[in-house]
């Protein structure tokens, strides 16, 4: 782009496409901003969806990440409840699905990821729902009742937070998971184990290496039958098998894509006019010798929106964050710094109870990721150390009675 | 609705009516009053929300917490009054409550 930008059209209004309109404001931008997003809500945070905002504890209006004037007053133009159907990247337009075309300069893609549906029979029953939106929220809300039977299909992030608030509100809940432990694919072996025994301790019964192959019921759910033949009674079934980055558009458009939207370092695709952030794209990660990530998290939402901002706007890019996230469930609160995959060591601080601990991933000598329960100091120390490129030794982490910003302080460059 | 005002770091200030029940954080947040980032919407799993709570407040405020004083010890810039915004509730006590924005957040 050598011309100068005046119009940026972001289609998806989610976390990363309301961050990145209002840090090209916030970044000075005086031309004409377009948002672009199918849901009728402006851009809302979904990490409630499956906490504060299932256990009711939250309103709507706490979920949204502005007020719903902020936009107006910043200029920035919301067309919500309108789906961008096309993209022409020699005429630089977007088709919406009134049948517009709305003109840009630069393109922000950042339409996030759809839940994996689950290929059984009875899966379009009432009484199964995913949890990906409010408006999923709200209809799972409808259907819960004290004492009412939860099948949650598959032990992710999202159904474990979901079993734990389930479990508050008073539900039975059956958790399904076709691993042999739950958090499989984002954890490991000791974690898992941990979140297992605290989920079973509160009462949540746990079918592993169990898959669902269909679900029954006349007019509504009323089981979920497995492969093994046996059948797990429900009322109501959540599906929390994953995420799809949602990359139709860019497909269509001839845009390259693997595993998501590819970009280079600055949030590029393979189009220079056009960017993809958030869960759509994949782009590399710098503390991980440039590995080509697609990350599903709020803080690659808001890196990826600030990065396309800076690019937009040429100004210099944003301090790059190691990965995180957290995950909340009864009272525990786990806090991940960097990607663990790969770790050929795992060393613990703490032992793994209620009091919290620490689980640090190494590959060789260099520190890669934590999983901090209860632990926000060992998260804080690991995320800048990732950051910083430094390491410690394992046995410095194994003396609990050493604190951790004395550890990182007397951190090491890697060799 | 009680008044809060924030006072960026370059010393622009904001004065708006947060709900009770809210958090300072919000307040500031909602009505897009930069200065804090609060990345994490207020799970005290960020600490981008960092503010100095002006010394007049700080009884009224009150200490942080066991993970709230962990997640400030890696802040930039701490001080005696520091909070994590996303910690404080909207209270009527609060009415006139004045809060400082730190340099930066990361
Ligand atoms: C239940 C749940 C809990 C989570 N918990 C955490 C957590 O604790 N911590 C954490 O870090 N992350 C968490 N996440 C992940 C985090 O919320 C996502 O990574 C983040 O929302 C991604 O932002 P995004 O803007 O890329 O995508 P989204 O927020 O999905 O937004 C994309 C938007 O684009 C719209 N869209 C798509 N295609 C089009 C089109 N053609 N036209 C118009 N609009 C379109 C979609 O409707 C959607 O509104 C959670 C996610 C869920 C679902
Ligand atoms: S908003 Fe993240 S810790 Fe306060």
């Amino acid at each position: 782009m050598t011309q100068a930008v005046e119009r940026v059209v972001i289609i998806g209004a989610g976390q990363a496409g309301g961050e990145a309109a209002l840090r090209l404001r916030a970044g000075g931008f005086e031309g004409a901003v377009t948002v672009i997003g199918e849901e009728p809500l402006p851009p809302y945070q979904r990490p409630p969806l499956s906490k504060k905002y299932l256990s009711g504890e939250w309103d709507q209006d706490r979920l949204l990440l502005r007020d719903r004037e902020a936009y107006a007053q910043e200029k920035l133009v919301l067309r919500l409840g309108a789906a961008a159907t096309a993209i022409d990247r020699a005429a630089k337009t977007v088709r919406t699905d009134d049948g517009q075309d709305i003109a840009y300069d630069a393109l922000i893609l950042a339409t996030g990821s759809r839940a994996r549906a689950l290929p059984v029979p009875g899966a379009d029953l009432p009484g199964v729902f995913r949890l990906r939106t409010a408006a999923d929220v709200d209809a799972i809300r409808a259907w819960i009742r004290p004492r009412a039977r939860l099948a949650v299909i598959g032990a992710g992030y999202i159904g474990l937070e979901a079993a734990a608030v389930a479990r508050g509100l008073g539900l039975e809940v059956a958790v399904i998971e076709a691993a042999p432990r739950p958090l499989s694919r984002v954890t490991s072996p000791e974690v898992s184990a941990f979140f297992l025994e605290r989920h079973t301790a509160e009462g949540v019964t746990f079918a592993l290496s169990a898959q669902a192959a269909f679900i029954a019921g006349d007019h509504h759910v009323e089981s979920v039958g497995l492969k093994d033949g046996s059948e797990v009674a429900a009322d109501l079934v959540l599906v929390g098998v994953g995420v799809l980055p949602e990359m139709g558009l860019a497909q269509a458009a001839g845009l390259k894509t693997e595993d998501g939207i590819l970009t280079d370092a600055d949030t590029r695709t393979s189009d220079p006019a056009i960017f993809a952030i958030g869960d759509c794209a994949r782009r590399p990660i710098s503390f991980y010798g440039g590995r080509l990530c697609r990350l599903e998290s709020v803080h690659n939402a808001i890196e990826g929106a600030k990065l396309a901002a800076a690019a937009i706007l040429k100004a210099s890019p944003p301090a790059l964050e190691a990965p995180w996230f957290w995950s909340d469930q009864y009272d525990l609160k786990l806090q991940i710094a960097g990607l663990f995959q790969g770790y050929d060591r795992l060393v613990l601080r703490g032992e793994p109870g209620p009091q919290g601990f620490a689980a640090f991933y190494f590959a060789g000598d260099k520190l890669i990721a934590v999983d901090a329960v209860n632990r926000p100091a060992e998260f804080l120390g690991a995320k800048q150390l990732i950051q910083r490129g430094q390491t410690v030794a394992f046995e410095r982490l194994q003396d609990m009675s050493v604190p951790m910003k004395e550890i990182v302080a007397q951190a090491r460059p890697l060799s | 609705m009680p008044k809060i005002t924030y006072i960026e770091h370059n010393g622009k200030e904001h004065t708006i009516e947060a709900a009770v029940g809210q958090t300072v954080m919000e307040g500031a947040v909602k009505h897009a009053i930069p200065g804090i980032d609060a990345d994490c919407g207020g799970a005290c799993a960020c600490a981008t929300c960092h503010v100095y709570v002006d010394p007049a407040w700080a009884d009224k405020t009150g200490k942080p917490g066991g993970m709230e004083q962990s997640m400030l010890d890696f802040a930039n810039d701490v001080e005696p009054t520091s909070r994590l915004s996303c910690q404080i509730k909207v209270t009527a006590e609060l009415d006139g409550l004045v809060v400082r924005m730190p340099p930066s957040q990361h």
